[in-house]
């Protein structure tokens, strides 16, 4: 697989660790009054769709830096790559 | 029809005329007291030891494909008993006992060949935690010794016991271990379950389960809706897909895992060797061929087709270990799905909806299960309560603290 990543183009995917599915980036409320029950979800139960599945990926033989990967799990074709850092601040997780 | 010696030669002398198919093709009926979705290596099994153990009537087997055609047939077919830990342990022997009877109890010839697993051993603290592995075992009545360099040199003079990154400095060794033939087992079950009433109904694939007041009260299938009393899904890698349509996340990401064979060669190794350091194991298969894998690909995927990285990878290890392999021509490679759940052991348990039941989680070790799980969980649906050796296995156990985690690696499952 090549990632096409969105600062130094397309790479080897051989170059990146894999996390998992993007909604990792958000984390639940630890002061929230149902916050053991959030982050049980959190951190132990997945969607794992069959088809387009957003996922993290870091670029640990590189620059790095955490993306966004919009891959379909069916055929493997990456459909779009995006910094996790913009994904993150678009949603309002950082200043 | 009973299979056995004189049945061969009988047949032999009469022009093979009496030989009938090993199980029926049934149309499906509108409602079953027990309906299993996935005609695996586990789903059969489960159905099987319901007729046969638990004495139920009415079941049926709903399969979307061919029986056999995930990764009960897919997979090294590698048995073994070697756990660490208690919710795991206990299990995984009382399976290797039921393949030991397995052939005389289902009347089918399952190549059953235990020809011992090794566990390579490179540094001190590999020894060290595979003593532990070996002490765990046997309190746990199964069988296990560690080897010497020079042992292993004797049984498997084709090993590079003087590689500089990971010479061999010992084995941990499971006399017991070993391989069958993987597609048998399927149609050992199979033909098992037919004959006491089960029907095994292939192309059939569940698209939905109807769901009332809480309750699940049948399936709905590419061939009608099906009633049922119970509801047991066992469908291995497809397990997040199916369960989304009851509306469930599952502790489990789907993973790919590739396996190879090589052309068929004179015997070089006697039993399964695994050399964890270097993400390779390896078995030669009856006809000769060289059985051997790696690590899972590592992204979550459903295409049953893994990346040349890992295929560079698991060369890389073979050539390191068996050096012998590099002269052999590979015949196949194929991946199958792997259901990897967050500790990297299984769940057999009820759902939070009434009359459904869920089998599944079983990463890249489940065919060495299908004995035990098959058992389980027809315990489980037959009576309601969790079979005494499957009792770790619950849904519950990562919200309680309880993961049965041997790797220590955490919820990441492409580490497991
Ligand atoms: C390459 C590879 C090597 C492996 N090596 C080993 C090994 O050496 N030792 C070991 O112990 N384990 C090994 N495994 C793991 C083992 O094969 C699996 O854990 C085990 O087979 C899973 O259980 P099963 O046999 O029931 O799964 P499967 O045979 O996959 O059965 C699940 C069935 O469910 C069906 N299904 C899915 N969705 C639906 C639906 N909606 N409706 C109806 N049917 C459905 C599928 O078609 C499939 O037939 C390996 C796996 C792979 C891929």
């Amino acid at each position: 697989m090549i990632i096409n990543h969105p600062l130094l183009g397309p790479r080897d995917a051989q170059e990146f660790t894999y996390l998992g599915d993007a909604a990792l980036i958000n984390r639940p409320d630890w002061q929230a009054e149902d916050a053991a029950e959030q982050f049980y979800a959190y951190q132990y139960l997945r969607d794992n769709p069959a088809g387009e599945h957003r996922e993290l990926w870091f670029h640990e033989g590189g620059d790095r830096s955490w993306l966004v990967v919009t891959r379909n799990t069916v055929t493997h074709e990456i459909s779009n790559v995006e910094l996790a850092r913009d994904v993150a601040r678009s949603q309002g997780r950082s200043k | 029809m009973r299979y056995s010696g004189f049945r061969v030669i009988k047949e032999a002398l009469t022009g093979h005329k009496g030989w009938t198919p090993a199980w029926r093709d049934p149309e499906p009926q509108s409602a079953y007291d027990i309906v299993i979705i996935g005609g695996g290596g586990h789903g059969l099994a489960t159905a099987y030891y319901l007729a046969k153990k638990y004495g139920e009537k009415k079941i049926a087997v709903l399969e979307k494909g061919w029986i056999g055609g995930g990764n009960v047939g897919r997979n090294t077919t590698i048995i073994r008993s070697n756990y660490l830990l208690d919710g795991n342990e206990p299990f995984y022997e009382m399976s290797l006992k039921l393949w030991e009877g397995l052939e005389q109890d289902f009347n089918y010839n399952a190549m059953i060949s235990q020809r011992g697993i090794l566990n390579l051993i490179h540094t001190d603290a590999q020894r060290d935690a595979f003593t532990r592995r070996g002490n765990a075992m046997i309190l746990n009545g199964a069988d296990a010794v560690m080897l010497s360099t020079d042992q292993i040199k004797a049984e498997y003079p084709f090993l590079n016991v003087n590689d500089a990154r990971f010479p061999i400095k010992g084995g941990l060794a499971q006399r017991r271990g070993g391989t069958v033939r993987h597609d048998a087992v399927a149609w050992g079950y199979a033909r098992g379950a037919d004959s006491r009433g089960v029907d095994i109904i292939q192309n059939c694939e569940v698209t939905g389960f109807r769901i009332e007041q809480g309750a699940c009260v049948g399936v709905e299938t590419s061939r009608g809706f099906i009633g049922a009393k119970k509801v047991g899904a066992a469908v291995a890698g497809s397990s997040g897909r199916l369960m989304a349509k009851a509306g469930m996340r599952l502790p489990i990401e789907s993973h790919v895992l590739q396996a190879f064979v090589s052309e068929g060669l004179k015997p070089l190794l006697p039993g399964v060797i695994t050399f964890g350091a270097g993400h390779f194991y390896c078995s030669q298969s009856d006809k000769g061929g060289l059985v051997f894998g790696g690590d899972i690909d590592g992204y979550n995927s459903y295409a049953q087709r893994g990346n040349l990285p890992v295929v560079e990878d698991v060369c890389e290890g073979g050539m390191a270990i068996l050096p012998a392999i590099g002269r052999a021509r590979l015949l196949r490679m194929w991946g199958g799905i792997m259901d990897m759940s967050m500790d990297g052991s299984p769940i057999i348990d009820k759902t939070h909806i009434d009359g459904l039941y869920f089998n599944g989680g079983w990463c890249y070790g489940g065919f060495k299960a299908t004995p035990a799980s098959g058992l389980c969980f027809a315990h489980l649906l037959a009576t309601d309560t969790p079979h005494e050796v499957a009792t770790a296995y619950r849904f519950d156990r990562f919200q309680r603290g309880y993961m049965i985690d041997e790797k220590g690696m955490g919820a990441q499952p492409n580490l497991h």
